[in-house]
């Protein structure tokens, strides 16, 4: 075994236990909410990964930002083939270890994947001018200041060091192929390296390519397990949660907000709706909490949205009350959510005295993080939800937490007060004198 | 105008196959009554048989529920479904897209089972087999613009039956640049109708009526009473001239 392969085992073992350690995490912190089962209606679901999650459908009604994105998204699809060879290429010790048995196809698959790159490097380009230059409005708002900022450069700057390092190894490794065809077999005539190779390196001396070749090789695979990494902290892990998200996603009419059976078991038995012994629970407990005051409250499903969120404003940027100044930005809720999850998880780290999730407390709730003046200014116009590229609901959350403080704490805007009392006492929203017929007379 | 209740007619052994559900708007608001007067006009000329609830019906709950008050909702919900229920209402129509929402998806669930449509369906359905025709000629030549309701559009996937009709008039029909699935709220919804805005640069109904304006035209269509008020608001505010009515108003016509 050559101390090449030794050093890929170690890095490679090592990049594997904590990617488990850290995206286990994750995993946990979503199942901080409380259970749902979401498992119906499979084919509408399965639809919905396909053409919304692969198919980036939701993306394309923002033709610009949806090719330059559909550039890197594919990019990033077919390199996982020539990821797969690394790895094996890594353990094995061996050179493109797909290039002989798969030969045109190969040269097709890493020609495309090339292409691909090009396109991706002038995406990230773009992008970067979007965010520094041209200061789009929606990647400069108060809840983007610090480190979403940061993270998004970060992000870039990978993508840079990663098309980068794919060029040097395949620029380098064309050179190669005519000096020493045994140890590196031909790649057949690969459409961007076969030019940019010998532009850029032609002139070095074969050891010089031969460490150039390694560099972008380990460069390659470093940024790689770098990415992996660095995506449980980053708004980036959308990539991989978007298609669990899209298939979790709610199919109910937008409309349609979902009830609460608790609720409704009580008000029947008020009304005299049930019948006797309907098994109606006559024991006194404790006050039973209504709605969620904190991600405990929220369903897991509504904590992997906030992990699925990728920080790209659609929803701010059409949300009614956000573009007419009010505090309320459904991006800002998004980024709370997860951000709660991640001080939940971080404490119960801590603690590691088996604290169970129901005697958890660490005094703070999620009404901390977004406050009710965010909370009123919600219209339920649905703006948001629908202008998500992966089907993330900030509405539902909104809903439970307005739900947590009228119901629980017995408060919420001062003006609604009337109107709950007229809906009660009246059967009408407002308090009027008149016949509720009397129109038609 | 004589619209009959169903008690009324239970009384002399008539069940109407049709249900007029009203609303809050359309019974207590001076401008949305006129809407419903409208509808009980065309169903008359179409010669459906129907009858409302009277004063034996409350709102749906819709605002109460947005408010996030689950068990004012509950009470109003339950109570309409046992009215609804006892009379064995099989269809209902309604002018308010929130009233529409509430019937048709959440009340299944709280055991009331109805077959429910906007009024712009049912406009687009008469209108198409000849059963109502366009009356008057008050809006010739103007300009009309088209305001997708959030509960009708985003939340039921409602945005071609009133343009359809609309399809009907001969007037000119202009697009706001936000429309469809990309409407913009009147700044209703959500129960913000029965409160202050939060503190904010400018109101919704303004940047709405703001955005009409810019298509130059001089009427603005919607189909939901509370964007009718919103918008009317909106607009009172920048120019006179610019009037909004519903879709029922524009086939209709009259010189009121």
């Amino acid at each position: 075994m050559e101390i090449g392969q030794i050093i890929f085992l170690i890095v490679l073992i090592a990049v594997a236990f904590l990617a488990i350690k850290l995206y286990g995490r994750v995993f946990r912190n979503i199942r901080l909410g409380r259970s749902e089962i979401i498992n119906d209606q499979k084919s509408k679901r399965w639809k919905n990964v396909l053409l919304v999650a692969f198919g980036q459908k939701k993306m394309f009604k923002r033709i610009v930002p949806a090719l330059l994105h559909f550039f890197i998204y594919t990019a990033f699809l077919l390199t996982q083939v020539e990821l797969i060879e690394i790895i094996i290429d890594g353990i094995m010790g061996k050179h493109r270890v797909l290039a002989n048995p798969l030969g045109g196809f190969y040269t097709f698959i890493i020609g495309m994947i090339e292409v691909l790159s090009l396109l991706a490097l002038v995406a990230t380009i773009v992008f970067v001018i979007r965010r520094v230059i041209l200061k789009l409005k929606r990647f400069h708002s108060i809840e983007m200041k610090g480190w979403p900022t940061k993270d998004a450069l970060i992000i870039l700057a990978g993508e840079f060091l990663l098309i980068a390092a794919i060029f040097t190894m395949n620029g380098s490794d064309v050179l190669l192929q005519g000096m020493d065809p045994e140890h590196y077999p031909s790649t057949g005539v690969l459409p961007v390296s076969n030019w940019l190779g010998p532009a850029m390196f032609g002139n070095l001396s074969y050891e010089s390519l031969v460490m150039l070749e390694r560099i972008g090789w380990w460069g390659h695979i470093v940024v790689v397990f770098g990415f992996i990494l660095y995506l449980p902290i980053s708004k980036h892990l959308h990539i991989f949660l978007a298609f669990p998200n899209t298939w979790y996603a709610r199919l109910e009419p937008k409309g349609e907000i979902q009830n609460m059976p608790e609720v409704m078991n009580e008000v029947k038995s008020m009304l005299g709706l049930t019948e006797e012994n309907s098994g109606m629970d006559e024991s006194i407990g404790d006050l039973p909490e209504f709605g969620a005051k904190d991600v405990t409250g929220l369903s897991w499903k509504n904590i992997m949205d906030a992990y699925a969120c990728t920080e790209c404003g659609r929803c701010t940027s059409e949300c009614p009350a956000n573009i007419t100044g009010k505090k309320l930005s459904p991006r800002k809720i998004m980024m709370d959510v997860r951000d709660r999850a991640e001080e939940i998880g971080k404490t119960l780290d801590q603690n590691k005295s088996n604290v169970s999730l129901a005697e958890f407390d660490d005094g703070k709730t999620l009404f901390d993080r977004i406050t009710r003046e965010e909370l009123h200014a919600c219209t339920t116009c649905n703006a948001c939800v629908e202008a998500c590229p992966v089907l993330i609901n900030p509405l539902d959350i909104i809903l439970q937490m307005r739900r947590y403080e009228i119901l629980t704490e017995s408060s919420g805007p001062g003006d609604w007060m009337p109107m709950f009392n007229s809906l009660e006492n009246t059967g009408a929203v407002w308090q009027v004198p008149e016949e509720r017929d009397a129109w038609s007379k | 105008m004589k619209v009959k209740t169903f008690a009324e007619l239970q009384s002399e052994g008539v069940t109407p196959e049709l249900l007029f559900w009203v609303g809050c708007a359309g019974s207590f608001d001076s401008r949305s009554q006129k809407i419903s007067k409208k509808l009980v006009e065309i169903l008359d000329e179409a010669a459906i048989p129907f009858a409302i609830l009277g004063n034996e019906e409350m709102c749906t709950g819709d605002p109460a529920r947005r408010a996030g008050n689950e068990f004012v909702f509950q009470m109003l919900a339950l109570q309409n479904i046992q009215t609804l229920n006892g009379y064995g209402v099989q269809k209902i129509v309604t002018t308010c897209p929130h009233c529409f929402n509430t019937l048709k998806n959440e009340y299944p669930e709280l055991g009331g089972h109805y077959e429910v449509i906007h009024h712009s369906q049912l406009l687009k359905k008469l209108l198409e087999e000849g059963r109502i025709k366009v009356r008057g000629d008050v809006f010739k030549g103007k300009k009309i613009t088209y305001h997708d309701s959030c509960y009708l559009g985003r939340a039921n996937n409602i945005y071609e039956a009133p343009r359809d009709v609309l399809e009907h008039l001969d007037n000119e029909i202009v697009e706001m640049q936000r429309s469809r699935n990309c409407g913009l709220c009147c700044g209703a919804g959500g129960a913000q109708m029965f409160k202050e805005d939060e503190p904010g640069d400018k109101r919704i109904n303004a940047e709405r009526a703001d955005e009409a304006l810019g298509t130059g035209a001089e009427i603005v269509a919607v189909n939901c009473p509370f964007c009718l008020t919103m918008l009317g608001d909106g607009l009172k505010e920048k120019d006179e001239k610019v009037m909004v009515f519903d879709i029922s108003e524009l086939i209709l016509q009259d010189k009121t």
